[in-house]
């Protein structure tokens, strides 16, 4: 099985920084935004969007959030996955603009998920995504806002992403 | 995890996934929509052969916060009363498009035989079986005594007192499994008839007398339901000495420490095993218990039904 990373730690801070600033021009600043991650990789993404933008904006602290979509996936007979916390911020996301944060964007079920998740707690002015590897395939019509990187890939190929965090190496990976 | 038959099924790890999930779930209970698509489209059967309220509607609230479609079967008002078996039965249910049946039943290891005999391929919940075992009381009950006991993600040190009619108790049995699994020291005491042999080699240490358990000060007393309807049949049995020597009394509740927690299962028999001040008293977690068997109940089902298909 080959194997080639397709960004290094370098490339994915660049891309981290560029969308954060995408997010704030979107916005018009950085008022009323709720970063929202989608487990797991995702959640230490959107950790690093918020430093960004708090280190853009210092004035403004940018509230944060975890949404676990387990509950909501239409694929539960494959596998056994373990429910995830929830964590949103304590003024709930009425009225919020909710950028949700995910690794990469496949066929869009994931993210299909998220906002159905959403509509149980709250209705948001607007949602947004964000996603650090775009690799097409779409099943649904989903599209994001912002992206770190267009993959074109083969349906059998596996993109991974690799975070400091989780793994110890901030790297993205194509096998396959 | 296809089934869940009894605490036995279960690994240290595995419990602790079920208590994280279950704790996760509890939040549900907070929020103003309290219903998860999760198992939409999936049908779960109630399965009651012997009364019971609390369980079937926390079985049943439970699968409808996972927006399954539960149907609840009375086997009591039904052909079970006119002789059907409970395999014909169970088949039945599959035919209707069961995936999952909860089933309570009279006798030990119903639930088992149901599961393992290849009669149906639905993943079986046992909700109680004569005096084997009750594995999701035991669940909601280690969540309880985690949460209140802050213990971190087992129940590592933490001193629990059964006490009671161990002999027809499948609570105790659950929890005496289960607990000490997760790693806390679990005693019993009850009346030298009522307490079974092996229940030490379960991993229980067995005390002859209430007030001496009690010096040993417990975290964590958990009062047995006195099953009347079996007890009256013998005819050494008294109410008046069963209290005296087995009640959490006003005097026994005095000897219990600040943070020591008071746990029944239900329903409660008043004045009997436990006093009304006990049950009133601010240290009794017995609410707390109904509110986890709900989400203990989610975090079941939704771990049964989400397996891998692997027949």
């Amino acid at each position: 099985m080959s194997q080639r990373a397709v960004l290094d730690g370098p490339d994915i801070l660049r891309a981290l920084r560029r969308i954060s600033h995408e997010i704030l021009e979107a916005n018009e600043g950085p008022e009323n935004l709720v970063i929202l991650g989608i487990p797991t990789r995702g959640v230490e993404l959107a950790k690093r969007i918020v430093e960004i933008l708090e280190a853009i904006e210092p004035n403004q602290s940018i509230e944060f959030g975890i949404l676990d979509i387990t509950m909501y996936r239409d694929d539960l007979v494959n596998a056994e996955r373990e429910i995830l916390e929830t964590r949103l911020p304590i003024s709930g996301i009425d009225n919020k603009v909710v950028v949700l944060v995910d690794d990469v964007l496949f066929s869009g079920r994931t993210v299909r998920a998220a906002l159905d998740a959403l509509t149980g707690y709250g209705r948001p002015k607007q949602v947004k995504l964000a996603v650090l590897v775009d690799r097409g395939h779409r099943e649904l019509p989903i599209r994001p806002d912002f992206v770190g990187k267009n993959l074109p890939t083969s349906v059998a190929e596996r993109v991974s992403v690799q975070l400091l965090g989780s793994d110890g190496i901030d790297q993205v990976v194509i096998s396959g | 995890m296809k089934h869940l038959i009894s605490i036995r099924d279960l690994t240290r790890d595995s419990a602790v996934a079920l208590l994280d999930s279950a704790q996760q779930l509890s939040q549900v209970n907070q929020r103003t929509v309290k219903s998860l698509p999760a198992l939409r489209g999936k049908t779960v059967v109630n399965l009651f052969y012997e009364n019971s309220t609390r369980t079937r509607i926390s079985f049943e609230i439970a699968a409808k916060r996972l927006s399954a479609d539960v149907i609840n079967f009375d086997a009591q008002a039904s052909s079970a009363s006119k002789g059907e078996s409970l395999k014909d039965t169970a088949q039945t249910l599959e035919a209707l498009g069961a995936a999952a049946i909860i089933v309570r039943h009279p006798m030990s290891g119903a639930a088992h035989a149901l599961a393992n005999r290849g009669w149906v391929s639905a993943s079986i919940i046992n909700a109680g079986d004569g005096r084997h075992e009750h594995p999701t009381q035991a669940l909601l009950d280690a969540l309880t005594i985690r949460q209140l006991k802050l213990s971190g993600s087992d129940l590592t040190g933490v001193k629990v007192l059964i006490v009671g009619d161990l002999e027809h108790s499948r609570v105790a049995r659950s929890n005496i499994l289960l607990l000490s699994l997760l790693g806390a020291a679990v005693s019993v005491a009850g009346p030298a008839e009522l307490v079974p042999e092996g229940i030490a080699a379960m991993g229980a240490k067995v005390y002859k007398s209430f007030d001496e358990a009690l010096a040993e000060q417990p975290d964590v007393v958990m009062m047995l339901r006195v099953q009347l309807e079996r007890m009256l049949k013998n005819e050494a049995f008294t109410t008046r000495d069963y209290v005296k020597n087995w009640s959490l009394d006003q005097t026994r509740l005095g000897q219990l420490g600040k943070e020591t927690v008071i746990m029944h299962p239900g329903p409660i028999n008043r004045g009997l095993e436990i006093s009304n001040q006990a049950a009133n008293d601010p240290r009794s977690a017995v609410l707390r218990q109904v509110e986890n068997g709900l989400a203990v109940r989610m975090a079941v089902l939704h771990r049964v039904l989400s397996g891998e298909v692997t027949n």
